[in-house]
């Protein structure tokens, strides 16, 4: 009886999937019913969409992991002859699992975050999230490009609306601006590219795609134009300009969820225009995502480590994280294009594995941020401190969030960044001549990278939860509700579990890679160990770190009470000798972040008002931009601007000229007809 | 018994070839004209020690010669008038550099890759024991003359020229076992002649600007 | 398991002895009278004895970091193989995670810093993490090195490779080698990098994270301390120079012993090296370190480039 209604549920795992998403649109117009109503919405709607994103995670792990034939659906929506395909696979269901997972925590998190709001009822920005959620879903379930663009356009129209949401302020406006525009840049290279790869009958569907040979050149430009559009999503250099601008600009659960599942899935359409429909062939190609990816990892993390709003730093650290992403799909595109399929799937399990982790610690981190906020209205890290003494739950789960982000044992992001790590090490068995020199320096980078991410979370969480409030205004911060704690914690628990159970994950990113490349990494290690290579090569176990630093931690602390008294009294901390001590004398951001500043400075541009001997209020201020912005983009906007001002002339205002068009072209269509 | 000896023979060039490149790029970093010429008198000892090696596994007898001439010029007589150049100059100290030290070092890792890469179809086509190492010799030559571009003073680029032939010496013994002996001797007497008129241009440099600043000989041009 | 808790308590034992010797060599070279060898042990009784002088402000975070320090150091000596191989739980991280391992104590370190909020420890936790960021490339090109020669990360592997294998000289392992001593006295903050007996808080490094601790919290740590030395020094002796490890097979009593007297004669002779660097090189300017780091990144490089090439 129960197998019975197993196979039942897995026969139409597709179907039950579709529906939960429906159900997601479905809550989000309910609450168009009672659009003021914060209650209603918050409480009731929410939480509600939680559990259905749990649902959304389970039937993406069942998809995983029972190892089924892809299923499909064709839906007879959208335009007459072009229905919607859809398509459940291993691909597909990794992602869904990771959208599910942090859309429980965020959704979780949001029902006890919305307070009374300025700006958007609640009920439009219950609709406009859940259907960006939907939207999430299906993109990920399209099999036809068709309804991939609907589903993308609705995930960025749908994104842009909560952007904006607090649309009374110009620069959030400005924000929204410049996020709808780059998504829309990307969007029309994805129909350019879709365009290249269909059969030239005009059958959309990915099947058709899949089974069309491609000539080098072109398979190369569908390839490029795949990187451009999916990339400006992920927000990959150059085309990054948009998410430091956007992220920071939303309220905090939308930017979790932009950062946490939005940019993977542009990550899921890489993969799938790479490894699915093109059938990777080229080693160049892995080179360029390579170099792609390492670059904004690094400029990410450069970056980050300069910026006093919590919120940008967050994002720039967004940008560090998807440019490592992109350096484990390089690799894996290097290694498949260089027939080393066990290699390939090593790097292309710790790109998944990566995907998977940051939507959890990115998210805990932008739901901290957001508490940090609500309670101490401020972002500039120059007006924060001392926050784990008033706000102890969000600082001890943040402090997970920091460890995890950080790549530091036993948590997950060390997992994935040890994965990446142990891929490079292969690389010199590549056989292009420079390549097998040059690439392993990119393990060099990586290190750099992961090392100065650690730098920029100790800046972060050291700012702004330890060390002294640096405003009076600060001992009234309150600490979150709840639903808040539940959502902060779920997020922490998926990050130690993972961290500590890797195996669960990596199973699960070796059907994607089974699929995608026909082989998987090794789990012929003990259970509680990984070994993906060999076991004599490298091996890891989380559990036993774990367990290991407890036992020791806690044999300490007994041995040092039993042998030592444990005496202690409160007193001043070291001054030497200089009693007036104030807040303002640790480290600011600035301050924290001056080493990179010195260390990288051709990379900035910076803008310093220095104060003088002489002064009698001296001030000190500091601006720090991204040149690369300004020397690629600036051209192109004058360009554009310059373009669309020659084309200004033809609206002269004059009622007669416009006639005279019309007439003109029936005059010609006449011409050309008879 | 021959193959026995030719085992640690090439893991003892191999290991003097590395240290020929070690020290190109300690000259790379080095901000002290003094240092710099004892670390291309070591270069020097270490090409001497190699030849000898390479005479010794070969058994080609000019080889031994050209090792001598090798220790005369570059590890006695070069230095010594060097010393004495740099004393009467006045420019034992600190030589300023034109891009930092960690870009230099960056672009001197790009440049040896470059030369491994080059080198390795190359020293296919080679028969001599020492052919892997050609690679180790060109990316001499090539950050030889990276430092010779990034230097400010005067007294530097000819080190830079030295060095620059140390690694073309090394590169002829790698790929063909030495060059003909009047091609030695010749090359020999260039380089100090070199030296010399080199040695009298800096004391008129000197002269006519005051310092050995090499951005003052800018000022020659018409305008 | 026995051997196990053995060789953990042996590192926990020597490593103070360690940091003394160092000392001991270093005062010989500047002719000055040393401290006696057991000095580290009573200055740790000493401070075991004291009462604890807590800042008033201080979160749990900064009452956890000492243990949280000692005990990563602990686990980190029980998988460094520097006596046996085969040791259970040599296995649980290969040498990438143990660098994982360090960057946790280094981080929790630079948090506790920046717990009480005075500008020194700050100012220590900024520079402690600048010189830790740049050492890891280095550190990692040293371990792709030995990757290159041997095949794998995991440092018993490592050491059963090189000991068993002919005895060559590699010019790629040279130049890893002293690549690995120069992270090793950028991380151990020795001169050149920082000056371990500095009492000027604008020069530290290390020590100005350690400001406020006192008592048993600072026992636990100076402990931490003097373990991360003595592990990297088996790091480098397991990667360079693992003759005397008791390799796969050879596990009688015998066998331990005489690895136990070889640990013991290489940590004489590194320490006496260690002291010998020091006197030499004067510390640098603190901007000046990451051209220290720098070289020692480029000759890891260097190291992989010539093996890449020579095939050797």
């Amino acid at each position: 009886m129960l197998a019975h209604g197993t196979l039942l549920l897995q026969a139409h795992d597709l179907s039950w999937t579709l529906m939960l998403v429906l159900a997601w649109m479905f809550l989000g117009v309910i609450g168009l019913l009672r659009p003021h109503s914060l209650r209603f919405v918050a409480r009731g709607l929410f939480p509600a969409g939680a559990v259905i994103a749990l649902g959304v995670a389970i039937l993406g792990g069942v998809a995983l992991l029972s190892g089924h034939a892809p299923q499909t659906m064709v839906l007879p929506l959208g335009l007459p002859n072009l229905p919607f395909h859809f398509r459940l696979d291993a691909l597909s269901g990794f992602f869904l699992l990771l959208i599910g997972v942090s859309g429980a925590g965020i959704s979780t998190f949001a029902a006890g975050y919305f307070r009374s709001g300025e700006g958007t009822a609640p009920g439009l920005l219950g609709l406009h999230y859940h259907v960006f959620l939907a939207g999430m879903a299906l993109v990920v379930l399209a099999d036809d490009a068709y309804c991939f663009m609907v589903a993308w356009e609705l995930m960025a129209l749908s994104s842009y609306f909560l952007v904006v949401s607090q649309h009374h302020r110009s620069e959030i406006r400005q924000a929204g601006f410049l996020y709808l525009l780059m998504a829309h840049l990307g969007a029309m290279c994805l129909l350019f590219s879709f365009g290249i790869l269909q059969p030239g009958n005009w059958q959309l569907t990915f099947d058709a795609m899949r089974a069309t040979p491609h000539t080098p050149f072109w398979a190369t430009i569908a390839f490029l134009l795949a990187l451009l559009g999916f990339g400006a999503k992920a927000g990959l250099v150059p085309l990054h300009i948009w998410l430091p601008e956007a992220h920071p600009a939303a309220p905090s659960p939308v930017s979790a969820m932009m950062s946490g599942l939005m940019l993977k899935t542009a990550v899921y359409g890489m993969l799938r225009v790479t490894f699915d429909l093109l059938h990777v062939q080229f080693w160049q190609w892995g080179l360029l995502v390579l170099v792609l990816g390492l670059l904004s990892a690094l400029f990410g993390a450069i970056f980050a480590s300069v910026k006093t709003d919590m919120k940008r730093l967050l994002a720039y650290s967004s940008i560090e994280n998807i440019g490592l992403i992109f350096t484990g799909i390089g690799l894996a595109i290097l290694f498949e294009a260089a027939h080393l399929p066990l290699f390939a799937a090593l790097a292309l399990s710790a790109a998944l594995l990566h995907a998977l982790n940051h939507s959890l610690f990115k998210s805990l981190l932008f739901l901290a941020t957001g508490n940090v906020l609500h309670a101490t209205k401020r972002r500039s890290l120059g007006a924060l401190g001392g926050l784990a003494r008033t706000m102890p739950w969000v600082a001890a789960l943040a402090l997970v969030g920091t460890l995890a982000i950080a790549g530091l044992p036993p948590l997950n992001g060390f997992v994935s960044e040890w994965l990446l790590l142990q891929s490079f090490l292969f690389t010199p068995q590549l056989s292009q001549p420079f390549i097998n020199m040059l690439v392993p320096l990119g393990a060099a980078v990586l290190a750099l990278t992961v090392a100065l991410a650690a730098y920029v979370m100790v800046k972060f969480y050291g700012v702004i939860f330890l060390g002294q409030p640096r405003e009076p205004a600060l001992a009234d911060a309150h600490d979150a509700n709840w639903l808040e704690r539940l959502g902060l914690a779920w997020l922490a628990l998926g990050c130690i579990l993972i961290g500590v159970l890797p195996q669960i994950a990596l199973r699960a990113a070796a059907a994607v890679t089974g699929q995608l490349l026909g082989s998987t990494i090794s789990f012929a290690s003990p259970w509680g160990w990984i070994a993906p290579i060999a076991p004599k090569q490298a091996s890891y176990s989380g559990l036993l770190l774990l367990a290991g630093t407890i036992c020791v931690i806690g044999l300490t602390y007994i041995l040092v009470r039993v042998l030592a008294h444990g005496r202690m009294r409160r007193t001043v901390p070291w001054d030497c000798g200089y009693p007036w001590q104030t807040s303002r004398m640790q480290d600011t951001a600035e301050g924290f972040g001056h080493p990179i500043r010195h260390i990288f400075r051709p990379v900035f541009d910076m803008e310093r008002e220095l104060p003088s001997p002489a002064d009698k209020a001296p001030r000190y201020r500091i601006h720090v931009e991204d040149r690369l912005a300004r020397i690629v983009y600036q051209p192109v906007t004058r360009a554009v601007q310059r373009v669309s001002d020659a084309i200004g002339v033809v609206q002269s205002g004059r009622l007669a000229i416009y006639l005279l068009f019309s007439f003109l072209t029936l005059l010609g269509l006449l011409a050309a007809v008879l | 018994m021959m193959m026995h000896q030719s085992h640690w023979i090439v893991e003892l060039l191999n290991l003097l070839a590395s240290i020929l490149l070690l020290i190109s790029f300690a000259m790379l970093s080095r901000r002290r004209t003094q240092r710099l010429i004892t670390l291309y008198a070591w270069q020097g000892l270490v090409l001497f020690a190699s030849t000898c090696l390479v005479a010794y596994s070969s058994g080609q007898k000019e080889l031994y010669y050209s090792a001598a001439l090798t220790l005369l010029l570059k590890v006695i007589v070069l230095p010594w008038v060097l010393y004495r150049l740099i004393r009467d100059l006045g420019a034992q100290w600190d030589n300023e550099l034109l891009v930092n030290i960690p870009t230099t070092m960056l672009v001197g890792l790009a440049l040896v890759i470059f030369a491994f890469g080059l080198a390795q179809p190359i020293s296919m086509m080679a028969n001599t024991i020492t052919r892997n190492t050609l690679g180790i010799a060109l990316a001499v030559i090539l950050l030889s003359f990276l430092m010779m571009i990034t230097r400010r003073k005067a007294v530097t680029q000819v080190i830079g020229f030295l060095a620059m032939e140390n690694g073309l010496f090394f590169a002829a013994t790698s790929a063909t076992y030495g060059m003909p002996m009047v091609i030695e001797l010749g090359i020999a007497l260039d380089l100090l002649v070199a030296v010399f008129i080199l040695g009298i241009f800096f004391f008129q440099i000197r002269e006519q600007f005051d310092s050995l600043d090499l951005h003052h000989l800018e000022s020659l041009k018409e305008d | 398991m026995v051997r196990q808790f053995g060789e953990v308590l042996l590192a926990i034992a020597l490593a103070p002895l360690f940091v003394g010797w160092i000392a001991q060599c270093r005062a010989w070279l500047q002719s000055r009278t040393a401290p006696p060898l057991t000095q580290p042990y009573r200055m740790l009784r000493k401070l075991f004895h004291k009462e604890v002088a807590l800042a008033a402000d201080a979160t749990r975070l900064f009452r956890i970091t000492p243990y949280v320090l000692f005990g990563s150091m602990v686990l980190a000596a029980a998988i460094i193989p520097s006596i046996a191989t085969d040791l259970p739980f040599a296995r649980v991280a290969d040498a990438i995670a143990l660098i994982g391992i360090f960057a946790t104590a280094r981080v929790f370190q630079s948090l506790a810093a920046m717990d009480i909020g005075t500008a020194f420890g700050s100012m220590g936790a900024r520079r402690e993490m600048m010189v830790g960021f740049l050492a890891e490339p280095a550190l990692l090109m040293v371990l792709f090195n030995a990757f290159l020669l041997s095949g794998s990360t995991a440092l018993p592997s490592l050491v059963e490779a090189y000991s068993s294998g002919p005895l060559s000289i590699n010019p790629s392992l040279t130049f890893a080698g002293i690549a690995f001593v120069m992270v090793l006295l950028a991380e151990n903050a020795r001169i050149p990098i920082d000056n371990p007996s500095t009492h000027l808080e604008l020069t530290m490094i290390h020590e100005a994270m350690v400001l406020e601790y006192s008592a048993r919290h600072l026992a636990l740590i100076e402990w931490a301390s003097s373990l991360k030395l003595f592990n990297y020094a088996c790091i480098g002796f397991a990667l360079f120079l693992p003759w005397g490890i008791a390799t796969h097979g050879a596990d009688g009593g015998w066998a331990l012993l005489l690895a136990a007297a070889a640990l013991v004669a290489k940590l004489i002779v590194s320490g006496a090296a260690l002291a010998l660097i020091e006197s030499l090189s004067a510390k640098l300017r603190i901007f000046r370190a990451p051209e220290f780091l720098a070289i020692a990144f480029l000759l890891a490089v260097l190291g992989l480039l010539v093996h890449l090439l020579l095939g050797s």
